[in-house]
């Protein structure tokens, strides 16, 4: 009986370390070790890690790739570029976020569900196709240019497509629901009677909100932020069918390498280095998330 | 402290509540309470679920608006002031302490909104702490208190205002027993020190007893009864009052004689003649109820005196003992009658190990005072 309960525990446990394992350390590891590479004419197109020289092996460590990275301004703009971008959606995200999902926790019982639903709903629909319509929103003779030119607001078209605000406008539009839904949980939890004891101690509701729902808040918004941020630092998809074409995001870049340039190494060396800049954040947000825990009981 | 003792001018209502209303869609919550607070009293609110006591002090506090009626505190009308702006102070029934602030953060919030500078508030965060015994925890979070320090928080956070009135929602509810009976007197010590006029609201009726300088026992959004605690339950007005506070035993029957030596009323459901003393609206016919609290009533094996001579017995009845529980300091007895019905009665146990203490079915003879039975009409 013993066995059978201690074996199953072991399976239950087993199943998320093995794919986990499987399907993103091996890949990392893969991934890490050909950024140490350098490319070359052949299959696969970058040199070996260990060549054996005289019978016995020979590590070749080359830091080519990561050099590159450093050395030309292409890659370091499109990192800046592409922080920017994700900071400034992150908090466009939370600006329009927090204000729902506090409406929706506010809301009542009965149509929480209905409003939970149609923030959902939008992934009903292929991720592809929505940010394909708002091309025909945005484009020069698309539908909002031809509504504004009807109504005579302006003359000639505005070009929103290919600038950073449709950039913008397609992250938050596609990640939104990645900030609501954890802000959602959190504000769901909160005690209404804090905002009254709050009241009760002469604050004023924009005060008390301030004083006591924010800061409890604060787990909600980091999780959201993280959601969106870490995503969109590496989005592909929306800046190249929205986007700019003279600065392009770092996912872009490395999706250029490896399948234009066919320079696995430097692809490498270009995701190695994304992963960096976000387990940061990540970090901070799991220490965060165990305070969390250790209060909550 | 300036505060004027309750006792000075008995006459002056600190908080008046008239005509006071609350309806929820159709459910009328408080209807019609009329009620006045005395400056520094201990005013409890007694009630079972659902009678009304929390609505009336929401109400106090600000947090619902009344349908109909009047707050007036210290002689100002409360109606259209907000609770932020209120002279009130509330202690909640889960103390609603935030959990992100330290003890001193929690105590020095109400401080900080009234804009004190950072040196009064923390000299008064420390007065406060240290009367509720709390002071060597001010760093400390909510979470890493126990129940009765996180009382005592919320009590000193209700109070670091010096509030005109301070409103207590079931204040002793979450506390062990023990801790309960040493905490109450604590309560009325910091009142009394503080001079600070206390509303408390209460389901436990012990609590009600021993915390309140008056009670209101509410029903049905209705306030029954008003008075000091042994008015209550000595005199109680009703039948619910006599049924709510205490246990009693309630006997329906009918007045055959109001003459000027008492009442005597006749009950077929207790099979004997009650004497009681006078009570202003009984009249000869008339259905009445005898209450008989069982502290009050006497058990023993012998007749007694006055059941010795002829005609039908006054104020004793015979029984046979159905059930004893004992209870350490005292013991119940379920005594059925001979008329049939059950009287329950409680005995202290005065001597350790008595010699020959009444046995499950012996029969007995149960008589009390004359002026014990209190005799109610509604």
């Amino acid at each position: 009986m013993r066995l059978t309960t201690a074996s199953g525990r072991r399976l239950v446990a087993g199943i998320p370390i093995l794919w986990l394992l499987v399907l993103f350390l091996v890949p990392f590891i893969i991934v890490f070790r050909i950024s140490f590479s350098e490319v070359r004419l052949a299959i696969p197109p970058y040199t070996p890690l260990l060549t054996w020289r005289h019978g016995s092996p020979v590590l070749q460590l080359h830091w080519s790739a990561y050099r590159f990275l450093f050395t030309d301004p292409l890659y370091i703009s499109s990192y800046l570029y592409s922080l920017k971008v994700a900071a400034v959606s992150t908090l466009c995200c939370l600006g329009l976020g927090y204000p729902m999902a506090y409406a929706i926790a506010r809301s009542d019982a009965a149509s929480r569900p209905v409003l939970l639903m149609l923030i959902v709903l939008p992934f009903w629909t292929s991720f592809l196709l929505r940010v394909y319509a708002w091309i025909g929103l945005l484009k020069n003779n698309g539908v909002i240019n031809n509504v504004l030119m009807y109504l005579g607001v302006i003359h000639h078209p505005l070009a929103l497509l290919q600038t950073d605000f449709a950039v913008y406008i397609g992250i938050v539009y596609s990640y939104l629901p990645f900030m609501i839904l954890p802000l959602y949980a959190n504000l769901e939890k909160h005690d209404g009677t804090l905002l009254e004891a709050a009241a009760d101690l002469g604050a004023r509701p924009l005060r008390a909100f301030v004083r006591v729902t924010l800061p409890q808040s604060f787990a909600g918004i980091v999780a959201g932020a993280l959601l969106v941020f870490i995503p969109a630092v590496g989005e592909y998809v929306i800046p190249t069918l929205l986007g700019r074409t003279d600065q392009i995001m770092i996912g872009r870049v490395l999706s250029d390498e490896f399948f234009e340039n066919r320079d696995w190494p430097v692809a490498s060396a270009v995701a190695i280095v994304i992963l960096l800049l976000l387990v940061v954040p990540i970090m901070l947000f799991q220490r965060l998330e165990r305070r969390e825990l250790e209060a909550a009981r | 402290m300036n505060a004027i003792p309750a006792a000075a001018d008995p006459d002056s209502a600190y908080v008046r509540i008239a005509n006071l209303t609350k309806r929820f869609g159709d459910f009328v919550a408080v209807d019609d309470v009329s009620l006045d607070i005395r400056r520094g009293e201990i005013f409890c609110l007694l009630g079972g679920s659902g009678s009304g006591k929390t609505t009336l002090l929401r109400m106090l506090a600000g947090f619902e608006l009344p349908s109909a009626g009047t707050i007036r505190i210290d002689g100002a009308d409360m109606s259209a002031i907000p609770p932020y702006e209120r002279p009130v102070n509330m202690m909640f029934q889960s103390y609603a302490l935030f959990p992100h602030m330290s003890v001193e953060k929690n105590v020095a919030f109400g401080l900080e909104q009234e804009g004190l500078g950072r040196e009064q508030i923390r000299r008064q965060v420390g007065e406060i702490l240290d009367i509720v015994k709390m002071g060597g925890f001010g760093a400390r979070k909510p979470h890493q208190l126990s129940g009765g320090q996180r009382q005592r928080v919320a009590l000193a956070r209700a109070l670091v205002k010096r509030p005109k009135l301070l409103l207590l929602d079931e204040p002793l509810a979450a506390l062990d027993r023990k801790l309960r009976e040493h905490t109450q007197f604590e309560l009325i010590n910091i009142q009394q020190r503080l001079g600070v006029t206390f509303i408390v609201v209460t389901h436990d009726q012990e609590e009600a007893m021993t915390l309140g300088s008056r009670l209101g026992v509410m029903n049905h959004g209705r306030i029954a009864q008003i008075g000091t605690p042994s008015d209550i339950y000595e005199s109680p007005a009703t039948r619910f009052v006599a049924d709510f506070i205490g246990s009693v035993n309630m006997f329906e029957g009918r007045v055959s004689d109001d003459g000027a030596d008492g009442l005597r009323i006749d009950c077929t459901e207790l099979g004997c003649t009650v004497r009681a003393p006078r009570t202003a609206s009984c009249t000869r016919g008339a259905t009445v109820w005898t209450a008989i609290r069982p502290e009050k009533i006497n058990i023993s094996r012998q007749p007694p005196a006055a059941a010795g001579q002829p005609g039908p017995a006054e104020n004793a009845v015979r029984g046979t003992v159905r059930e004893i529980a004992y209870m350490g300091d005292m013991s119940v007895y379920l005594v059925q009658i001979d008329s049939g019905s059950m009287m329950r009665v409680t005995l202290p146990n005065v001597m350790r190990g008595a010699e020959r203490p009444i046995a499950r079915e012996e029969s007995v003879w149960l008589s009390w005072h004359g002026s014990s039975p209190v005799v109610l009409t509604e």
